[in-house]
């Protein structure tokens, strides 16, 4: 199960909504071994496209290198698709590298559909793990604040 | 001639978990070809036919190696590499 605070969730989606129809994505990373999202970093595509995403390698290796003097780990690995649904392309798990990390896969498709009309259309998130090629689906439990550290 | 190289968690299994082993090499063709022998499997999962993987970067004191000559780039005593998958996806 992902813990997630609202804040953190509601900056993902607003990231995907403002890089929509590129794919956008970030991490969130957490004290290591603990399993808490809790700083955002927002990546920026450098495939700058509305079907891939990659981080530049430039800003990989800075953002490795932080979390590495934070004693920290990308606790959650997002991004979005913005014409398809929020679940792993082929792509998105030959690619999954971290395995300790929640995919979070973002959908801005109903809400890019709805646009101009009444209603705003949602966003869907939902939260992956992804091993070996093999991709078990998570609850996503979203909490105003993550509950103290022990 | 000793080279420090950081190693990715997902590569840890190839080195009893390690976050760091160390190497020798005057190229990083050579380098990888030292650290396979203590460590067998890890250079299929950086090289594949004869070049870097695509969604694998490595570093050499900060630079991206595709920039300096891929597995040819030169090393010296004390350089530091970096191992880093890609991330990356999308949704085809």
């Amino acid at each position: 199960m992902l813990t997630i605070d609202r804040a953190t969730y509601d900056a993902i989606v607003a990231h995907a909504k403002r890089d929509h129809p590129d794919e956008a994505c970030g991490v969130v990373a957490g004290p290591e071994g603990t399993d808490r999202p809790e700083r955002l970093v927002e990546m920026v595509n450098a495939a700058g496209s509305p079907t891939f995403y990659e981080f530049d390698s430039t800003d990989l290796l800075q953002l490795y290198k932080e979390m590495d003097r934070n004693d920290e780990e990308p606790v959650v690995v997002y991004h979005s698709h913005t014409a398809t649904e929020a679940y792993p392309s082929r792509t998105d798990i030959g690619l999954a590298m971290e395995p300790n990390a929640h995919y979070v896969l973002v959908s801005t498709r109903h809400w890019a559909e709805s646009r101009g009309g009444n209603n705003e259309g949602p966003v869907e998130f939902r939260s992956y793990r992804i091993v070996d090629g093999e991709v078990t689906e998570e609850e996503v439990t979203v909490v105003d604040e993550l509950p103290a550290r022990n | 001639m000793a080279i420090e190289v950081r190693i990715p968690t997902i590569l840890r299994t190839y080195t009893g978990g390690e976050k760091a082993v160390t190497g020798e090499g005057a190229s990083l063709s050579a380098l990888i070809d030292d650290l396979e022998a203590n460590h067998p499997g890890l250079k299929d999962r950086l090289v594949e036919e004869g070049d870097l993987r695509r969604f694998v970067n490595v570093y050499i004191n900060d630079e991206d190696v595709r920039f300096i000559g891929g597995l040819e780039a030169e090393l010296s005593d004390g350089d530091e590499v970096v191992v880093l998958p890609a991330v990356a996806g999308g949704s085809r």
